[in-house]
């Protein structure tokens, strides 16, 4: 039909910009390599059988009593874990956004908790959940007199869990329920329905996908979540874990890769269903912005056992992390509480530094690259047409939903004997660089997202107007683009930083003993019960996290663009 | 500054786009064929989604024609990306980069050009200087009125002397006044320099007073091209002289013609109005009259009865009852005449050079 000349035309002018070309097919190949072809692998493997194709693998695994345990553990834990911090995270939406707190001190401490997620690495709560509630805890034994308590199994994931993850549910269903306009409560309440009335008929009807979003996202983090149930699951076993063991006890890699395709069809279905159905949804009942600003409940019966509940909540978190250096201090946790250094010292005499260095600057290999890759993504998303557009934003929004273990075992499959075997690019495996991708693939949805809803608020006329005075693609990409998302940038680098140092669900499988990590350092100690050298690793790592987000505060602060852009906003 | 002014031919241009909604496809611009001359100043002007924007963009290289050649000056310019091509374009929203000054803006395509730094420096002032924004070349986009930063907008396009210069209904962001200023300055600036420019508003008397030619477009075809006095005063069909000012429409029938002169039967009274096109006896037709040509008068041409009759200043306005057709009226000065009360019986008339037959 006619329309191929626009094609053809559009085509030529994308061949006529070979920076942007050469960017797509590079982009393409590192997306097709690493994140399609293990998983391509992966069901290939587990479906084929000498070359033919076969169930008779999955049959095998479905007929492991383990698997079927670990697979209904699994869906029992992420539903506990899902309703928990929904519940939870939407007291704190509620109390935070409604009602009116008089102590500065309880907001400074909603801020901190809104902030730990980000700053802790995933299992640094399963650790003072040990020091505090476990068989020589402080609160079960030293304060109860209690000898006896088993924390490990369902219960301890469950509570480490919403924990860990309720925080992200608070902060998404604040920015809903921010944008709820006040004067449809006000309406209801002047038709005289009372406060709860409001609560039940209003607000939780308008919030309610929002809600199911909050469920969703977490299921998915507690389903795909590995070290927290390494760590303090006791022999309940998931998913993740059993697929961790099959590898490394049972040395079944086939095996493995049935369960990781089952591990990954079960988070991708949850992350289809949150993405594509629930999403679009909250966006369609909560469109307007908050016309003015709401009048926060004063009332004492509300307001007083609210925050109180919020409060408690929250010191127990700070004081969850707060053992943690003191887990490092103490003499011998339980027994003796003296302090000393011991811990530390243990630490660095057994090859601590060369841990820290490992995880340092493999960490800061990969950030870099993966803010710019993320940037480049988000640019080409939502600034530009090709045909290959869509494969680029769904692929790199995929890599979101893969678990890291199901990435791990696929790396495995994939690279050990180099590509489909081949031998080709076999040197990768077991090197620093593979580790560095991982790192990479694992960050890159957060990076994209973040860059695409900064590229969003930047009008699309700004950059063509560059292109228009004589600007190639890549020239308006760093001239005007980059400098316009400076802070975008900065947060994906050192969210990729942390995310890195902090990993442990991929690494753990594909790490060889050339490298020490500080995560693998940290779970290889706490199995061994050597819970003060764990604590150790864990405080240096978490002041190593929370050092490098105040050095972008500071750095967005003082040079970041946000500010003159904002200004220009509010014209 | 030197003339680089080139014209533009759009050589039977279509553009196909999918409607979201149907999934049909649909022409945003049907055929268009246009030449325009170096040096001029055209107006695409039309209702939303009528493919004036479409046509621009399509020039300017950010949308690729489905059919035809776009020509810069000899040159076919269809595969050149919008980099690669001689213009500039000034957008709706101002499109200024916000992490630069005004000065590091209005520069920015001449360091793309690897201008020397001292001709970058005197041409940035001097141009800066002819859009009257000397002295604010370090001030923030952000610190500017959105006068201002339409001047730095368009001083950024014409300081890189494109052959062509393009604007996206520049003014549509600014208030009513400023509007009226920016167009006259607008019209100075390019009569100064002698720039082709082509300019898309939805805004007739920013079209009007702005243009050498007007192109009107409706559903993406060229409904009518001239100069605003041509397009004003002998509008092709209804809609234009509906688009383009307020008109009023009398249906008759055509008694005969007397040379240039076509005498009409309106309801039963003998019009006479000046045509170019000769027309046959008992052929219906319409008598386009603007509001401000129409006189009305205890004596006349037709008889009328005054349904509205409004003081608005600088003129009365009236709305009259001819048979069963509305007329709008703009008497102006009403000062000096009589005024008729709604309900009253009246007369109006025309002169035949100020009307025009459909």
């Amino acid at each position: 039909m006619v329309k191929a000349q626009s094609a053809r035309l559009d085509r030529k002018k994308l061949f006529g910009d070979p920076i942007m070309l050469s960017t797509i097919i590079v982009l393409l190949i590192f997306l097709a390599l690493f994140i399609l072809y293990p998983l391509a692998v992966l069901l290939v493997e587990s479906v084929s059988r000498d070359g033919h194709f076969s169930l008779e693998i999955f049959r095998q695994v479905l007929d492991l009593g383990r698997f079927r345990t670990a697979f209904s553990n699994t869906l029992l834990l992420g539903f506990i874990t899902g309703v928990g911090s929904t519940i939870l995270g939407l007291l704190f939406a509620y109390v935070d956004c409604y009602v009116n707190i008089h102590t500065k001190a309880v907001k400074k401490l909603f801020d901190v908790v809104s902030m730990l997620p980000v700053v802790s690495p995933p299992f640094v709560l399963s650790l003072s959940m040990i020091l505090l509630f476990g068989r020589s805890g402080l609160i079960t034994r030293s304060l109860l007199g209690i000898y006896d308590n088993n924390i490990y199994g369902l219960h301890g994931i469950a509570i480490v869990q919403i924990l860990t993850f309720f925080p992200v549910c608070y902060m998404m269903l604040k920015g809903l329920l921010k944008n709820i306009d006040p004067s449809l409560e006000e309406a209801s309440r002047d038709m005289g329905a009372s406060r709860w009335k409001v609560f039940t008929t209003v607000t939780l009807p308008l919030m309610l996908p929002g809600i199911g979003n909050a469920f969703l996202v977490t299921f998915i983090e507690s389903v795909a979540d590995f070290a927290n149930p390494m760590m303090i699951g006791g022999s309940f076993d998931t998913l993740a874990t059993t697929i961790y063991l099959q590898v490394t006890g049972a040395y079944d890699k086939a095996g493995a890769s049935a369960m990781a395709v089952v591990l990954l069809s079960l988070t991708l279905i949850l992350f289809l269903i949150q993405k594509y159905y629930l999403e679009k949804r909250t966006y369609a009942t909560l469109t307007g912005k908050a016309s003015r600003a709401r009048m926060l409940i004063n009332d004492k019966s509300v307001r007083l056992p609210l925050s109180i509940l919020c409060a408690a909540f929250s010191i127990f978190v700070v004081l969850m992390y707060i053992s943690i250096p003191f887990g490092a201090l103490f003499k011998l946790w339980g027994r003796d509480y003296s302090l000393s250094f011991k811990h530390f010292e243990y630490m660095f005499k057994y090859s601590g530094l060369k841990a820290f260095r490992d995880s340092f600057v493999l960490s800061l290999i990969a950030s870099p690259i993966t803010a710019l890759l993320s940037m480049i993504i988000s640019y080409l998303v939502v600034k530009k047409n090709f045909k290959s557009k869509g494969f680029i934003e769904f692929v790199s929004m995929l890599a979101m939903a893969v678990p890291g273990t199901v990435l791990g075992v696929g790396y495995i499959r994939g690279f050990a004997n180099g590509i489909f075997g081949s031998g080709v690019m076999q040197g990768l495996y077991g090197t620093g660089a593979i580790l560095v991708i991982v790192f990479i693939v694992r960050s890159l949805p957060v990076g994209t997202r973040s860059g695409i809803s900064a590229l969003r608020q930047i009008d699309k006329s700004i950059e063509e107007s560059a292109y228009d005075l004589g600007a190639n693609s890549g020239k308006v990409f760093t001239s005007i683009t980059l400098p316009l998302i400076k802070d975008s940038f900065l947060s994906g680098l050192v969210t990729t930083f942390v995310r890195s140092i902090t990993a442990i669900s991929a690494i753990i499988l594909l790490v060889t003993p050339q490298f020490l990590l500080i995560t693998c350092q940290i779970n290889e100690f706490a199995e061994k019960g050597k819970y003060g050298v764990a604590c150790a690793y864990a405080t240096i790592l978490i002041a190593i996290v929370y050092a490098s987000i105040l050095l972008m505060n500071f750095v967005i602060k003082h040079f970041g663009t946000s500010k003159a852009l904002k200004e220009s906003q509010k014209d | 500054m030197q003339n680089n002014s080139k014209g533009v031919t759009l050589d039977h241009i279509s553009k196909i786009y999918k409607d979201p909604k149907t999934g049909k496809d649909f022409y945003a611009v049907n055929d268009v064929c246009l030449t325009i001359e170096p040096g001029s100043f055209v107006t695409l002007l039309g209702p939303s989604g009528c493919g004036k924007t479409t046509t621009l963009r399509m020039i300017a290289g950010f949308e690729s024609p489905d059919v035809g050649e776009i020509y810069l000056g000899d040159e076919a310019i269809n595969e050149l990306t919008p980099n690669k091509r001689d213009t500039a374009m000034v957008f709706q929203s101002y499109a200024l980069f916000p992490h630069y000054n005004v000065f590091d803006n209005v520069a920015y395509g001449l360091r793309l050009r690897k201008v020397p730094k001292d001709e970058i420096d005197r041409r940035v002032r001097s141009i800066l200087s002819l859009v009257e924004m000397e002295g604010m070349e370090s001030r923030m986009t952000n610190q500017l009125s959105g006068g201002q930063q339409q001047r730095v907008a368009l001083a950024r396009a014409l300081v890189v002397e494109p052959g062509v210069l393009l604007f996206d209904e520049p003014l549509s962001n600014l208030d009513a006044k400023l509007r009226v200023s920016m167009r006259t300055e607008i019209r100075r600036i390019q009569q100064t320099l002698g720039i082709t420019a082509i300019y898309v508003t939805h805004d007739q008397s920013e079209a009007m007073a702005i243009s050498d030619q007007i192109i009107i477009m409706k559903k993406g075809v060229i409904a009518q091209m001239g100069s605003p006095m041509e397009i004003y005063y002998h509008p092709s069909d209804e809609f234009i002289a509906d688009f383009i000012g307020e008109a009023n429409f009398l249906k008759g029938t055509v008694k005969r013609m007397d040379g240039s002169e076509c005498v009409v039967d309106v309801l039963g009274h003998e019009c006479t109005v000046e045509t170019d096109t000769a027309r046959n006896a008992g052929q219906e037709c319409e008598i386009v009259l603007r509001p401000e040509a129409i006189r009305i008068a205890q004596q006349g041409l037709l008889p009328c009865t005054v349904e509205l009759s409004c003081f608005m200043g600088s003129y009365q306005n009236y709305h009259v009852r001819v048979g069963d057709t509305l007329v709008k009226i703009s008497d102006s000065c009403p000062i000096n005449k009589p005024i008729f009360a709604v309900g009253e019986q009246a007369y109006i008339s025309f002169e035949k050079e100020c009307a025009h037959l459909l």
